[in-house]
């Protein structure tokens, strides 16, 4: 609570600034020199005090600063290095600083690092820590810090799901694989705050990296003595604006603020409720109840309503995500047969899809590559521009070509894991082909666990739902995908001149030489037709008017640090 | 009787046994892995994760070890949850369960029994069809429906009571979810002991009662009473086990930290060992209030105490 009171009255003084200067103004003019002078200082000092006042100007703040946010399922773990999926970043985004930050807008920002600098080729950084860092029990964060987390990450003993993310540090994927010691890892502590790393290649979105949670650091003293406990209230040490205050279990996670956080003095809320909510309508209805600030995801058949009724709290925003249908290019029908592949995405109208179908504003996807990503131009596919008709006459000649027509129809099966969305995006691809092209489709829903297994075995599959969502905003993080050495391409693509490419783009530091390479990579991709683009994801929430400081942002990042709840 | 119980236990040996083995391989059979996700995890730390959990290891050799950790009361760790154990998932979820499911019993023992006697007692009343008629809505509407029908009209249009959530087990967010888990148990038990009341009413020792002159109220909260329960007794055994242990949806939709949701959760991230812990702990627990209502049962009605006896 502390500088809540002072922030907000600030913000009320805003409003009559006009008014208050220009009476200073009028009486400053009717008075001696000296006393200009002193009052011109004090309008000064005021002034500046208004500017620095960081919350948004018209903005006065409740007295109450409790945020509730939904956040889909229990996370696996508050371990930064021992979980997967978005509800466990969620929270560790507040538990915990990485060396960079993100703005609201999404922005990079400084984190424990003030600044960094880096060499002509690219490959080595230089990070300055600041020294107002600290855990959340007073110790100093510095630079040993980072050096035990990160081997903490590739230690392949650690069992860390997200050790990947540190492949572009020197000797990390040969300490993966358990070939190479754990000390020999690139990054090196230069006395007590600076910082230094070594990567294999020049990696244009590595300080973008640096924002996911598995490069956190964590309390070197805490996780020895808990060991796999260290994670829990009472043990968890952390160095972000938040501390782990409870965790109940399939209700709720609380956290509350920070004393020792180095900006604690711009964090505004004191306490934030994370609630475990899967089931998206139950969630909907605790929104409409008022007990919960931010909803995670919004149950689509809800749409059109909450178009009507809550469509100033509706938050839409595009986000670095594709949905794509694959095919399996390791079987019949699809091996060998690229004339069909791309037959069949030709006469897939992804507009119907997005506007008739899915209704929440996603984008029509023709390239591999989503748009806003950093550094990168879209490539698309040429007959993107085309009419239906064009495409469709097209399409009947090349599935003619490809060996099918009117005596021999082609059948396949499309392989989802079970949703209503899947299928009825499923279905509308199946009735296309059959009006357009004869195709006979047969739909296959699976648990999502087993609909993994099949996908990744490559045997039972012919055409699959898939969907990929970036951990870091650069081209790469789709491009490897398709690698045909990389764990998720399920589609068994392989095009040694693809993976040229991407190993070219690793080496080259010139941002736009590897902008062009990578687009070159792209393009052949996307002429091999492994997979169907079907459209770009959108992240859906639902926001409080009354919650300030929430930017839409193409990462879907919010940290509670930036935000607080306006009086009303 | 202590003999009887200790023998009833003996015998629920080889049944938890059955129950062990069947659903650790069950579990395995389906496809899928507690590590599957949709990205990849490095071979190397696939491996390493396999061997931590015994995963690289034939299945009985596993069974065993599960096996040997279960008889000494460790159930592991949850693969999913990774900061708990799975006995500390169970200690916390399950009284939680407990308090919902023996609430909405006792709430539906209340009220379904005393509309279920009333009802017998003025038979093709108004009351009588009334009653009926609102304990078949209550057992054709599943919870699924009526939760957020009662979240709809209770927290969103006149909003006094949460639309979710625990808080920590506050008497407010505890009324729609028992209310919920009770409405068809209401209807069961006041169907039940309706025709229970009706035949008991016809029995020459009511008939007696009656010719004797004892007041109404005497006879039936005195003479009628007991043996119009039997049938609900036998009921509430497995209703109770049933309450508790498949209270999964109304669990998920009120977002209640029970032990349902770990199930369902469990199954579908594969976490063998929390799904094999949950098994386990209920296939106990059903077996015990089983044994709990027999015994009750006995003391209820003297002929089944007899019985017990003699065999």
């Amino acid at each position: 609570m502390n500088d809540l009171m002072p922030c907000g009255k600030q913000a009320t003084m805003t409003s009559t600034k006009s008014a208050l200067i220009q009476r200073l103004d009028n009486e400053i003019k009717n008075m001696s020199p000296l006393a200009k002078q002193i009052l011109q200082l004090i309008s000064l000092c005021a002034y500046i005090l208004l500017a620095s006042a960081n919350c948004h100007a018209a903005d006065v703040l409740a007295p109450n600063q409790v945020l509730h946010r939904g956040n889909g399922s229990e996370p696996q773990s508050l371990d930064p290095h021992k979980s997967e999926g978005v509800p466990s970043a969620n929270i560790q985004k507040d538990l915990y600083e990485g060396l960079v930050c993100e703005s609201p807008s999404g922005e990079l920002v400084p984190g424990v690092a003030s600044s960094w600098s880096v060499d002509k080729k690219g490959m080595r950084y230089l990070f300055t820590l600041r020294k107002d860092a600290k855990w959340s029990n007073g110790d100093p964060v510095t630079a040993d810090d980072f050096v035990y987390s990160w081997r903490r990450i590739v230690d392949p003993k650690t069992g860390s799901y997200y050790a990947q993310t540190l492949a572009p540090v020197l000797n990390a994927e040969d300490i993966i694989k358990g070939t190479k010691k754990v000390t020999s890892l690139g990054i090196r502590a230069i006395g007590k705050y600076q910082l230094e790393v070594k990567l294999k290649g020049p990696t244009p979105y590595f300080i973008g990296l640096l924002t996911h949670s598995s490069t956190y650091p964590v309390h070197k003293a805490s996780v020895e003595k808990h060991g796999n406990r260290f994670a829990r209230v009472g043990n968890l040490i952390g160095n972000g604006a938040f501390v782990l205050k409870e965790w109940s279990i399939q209700s709720h996670i609380l956290l509350e603020r920070n004393p020792h956080y180095w900006d604690n003095k711009n964090t505004k809320l004191d306490k934030v409720y994370y609630y475990p909510i899967e089931d998206q309508s139950s969630e909907l209805k605790r929104y409409r109840a008022g007990e919960i600030d931010i909803v995670e995801g919004i149950p689509i058949s809800q749409m059109p309503w909450l178009r009507k009724n809550l469509k100033q709290d509706l938050r839409l925003t595009p986000y670095l995500g594709i949905y794509y249908f694959g095919y399996n290019v390791t079987q019949p029908p699809f091996k060998d047969n690229k004339k069909l592949r791309q037959a069949l995405s030709m006469v897939i109208d992804r507009k119907v899809l997005t506007e008739k179908i899915l209704r929440t504003g996603e984008l029509p996807a023709y390239s591999w590559v989503p748009p806003n990503v950093a550094n990168y131009q879209q490539v698309e596919y040429e007959w993107k521009a085309w009419p239906m008709s064009r495409r469709i006459k097209y399409a009947k000649e090349l599935i003619k070509q490809a060996g099918y027509g009117k005596g021999k129809p082609l059948s396949v099966e499309i392989r989802y894991n079970t949703s209503e969305n899947h299928k009825k995006i499923a279905i509308v691809v199946a009735s296309m082909w059959k009006k357009h092209l004869g195709v006979k489709t047969k739909l296959h829903n699976e648990e999502w666990k087993v609909f993994l297994a099949n996908r990744k075995t490559k045997k039972h599959t012919q055409v699959f739902r898939s969907g990929w969502i970036a951990d870091y905003n650069d081209a790469f993080s789709f491009a490897e995908l398709l690698h045909s050495n990389h764990g998720v391409n399920d589609s068994g693509y392989s095009n040694p001149e693809y993976d040229a490419l991407l190993a070219q783009s690793a080496k080259e530091a010139d941002i736009e030489k590897r902008r062009k390479l990578l687009q070159q990579a792209e393009k052949i991709l996307l002429n091999d037709y492994p997979v169907i683009p079907i459209y770009y994801y959108m992240s859906k929430h639902l926001v409080k008017p009354y919650v300030g400081g929430y930017e839409d942002n193409t990462m879907d990042h919010h940290y509670s640090k930036h935000l607080y709840i306006k009086a009303h | 009787m202590l003999e009887y119980f200790f023998r009833r236990l003996l015998g629920a040996i080889p049944t938890i046994f059955i129950i062990i083995l069947v659903s650790f391989f069950l579990i395995r059979l389906a496809p899928g892995g507690p590590f599957d996700f949709d990205k990849t995890l490095a071979p190397e730390i696939q491996a390493n994760l396999n061997t931590k959990f015994h995963l690289d290891e034939p299945v009985y050799v596993q069974f065993g070890y599960y096996l040997k950790d279960i008889l000494q009361g460790d159930f592991g760790p949850s693969f999913q949850y990774k900061n708990y154990t799975v006995t500390e998932l169970i200690a916390q979820g399950f009284p939680v369960s407990v308090q919902l499911g023996l609430s909405a019993m006792a709430l539906a023992l209340l009220l379904g029994s005393a509309a279920g006697i009333l009802a017998a007692y003025r038979q093709n009343s108004k009351f009588d069809y009334g009653v009926m008629t609102i304990s078949m809505l209550g057992i054709s509407v599943p919870n699924f429906v009526m939760a957020p029908i009662l979240i709809l009209i209770f927290a969103i249009v006149f909003s006094f009571l949460p639309a979710g959530g625990w808080n920590d087990g506050a008497f407010q967010n505890r009324i729609l979810p028992i209310v919920t888990l009770a409405l068809p148990q209401i209807a069961y038990i006041a169907r039940i002991s309706r025709g229970s009341m009706i035949e008991v009413l016809r029995s020459p020792f009511i008939r007696t009662a009656f010719s004797k002159g004892l007041p109404t109220f005497y006879i039936l909260t005195r003479h009628a009473l007991k043996p119009t329960l039997l049938p609900v007794i036998s009921y509430m055994g497995p209703a109770i086990a049933g309450i508790i242990t498949g209270s999964v949806v109304v669990e998920q939709i009120y977002g209640i930290p029970g032990l349902g949701r770990y199930f369902v959760q469990g199954a579908l991230n594969r976490d063998y060992t929390l799904v094999m812990g949950v098994v386990v702990f209920y296939g106990v627990f059903i077996i015990l209030l089983n044994l709990i209502v027999d015994l009750l049962y006995g003391w209820l009605d003297p002929q089944i105490r007899l019985q017990a006896r003699k065999t």
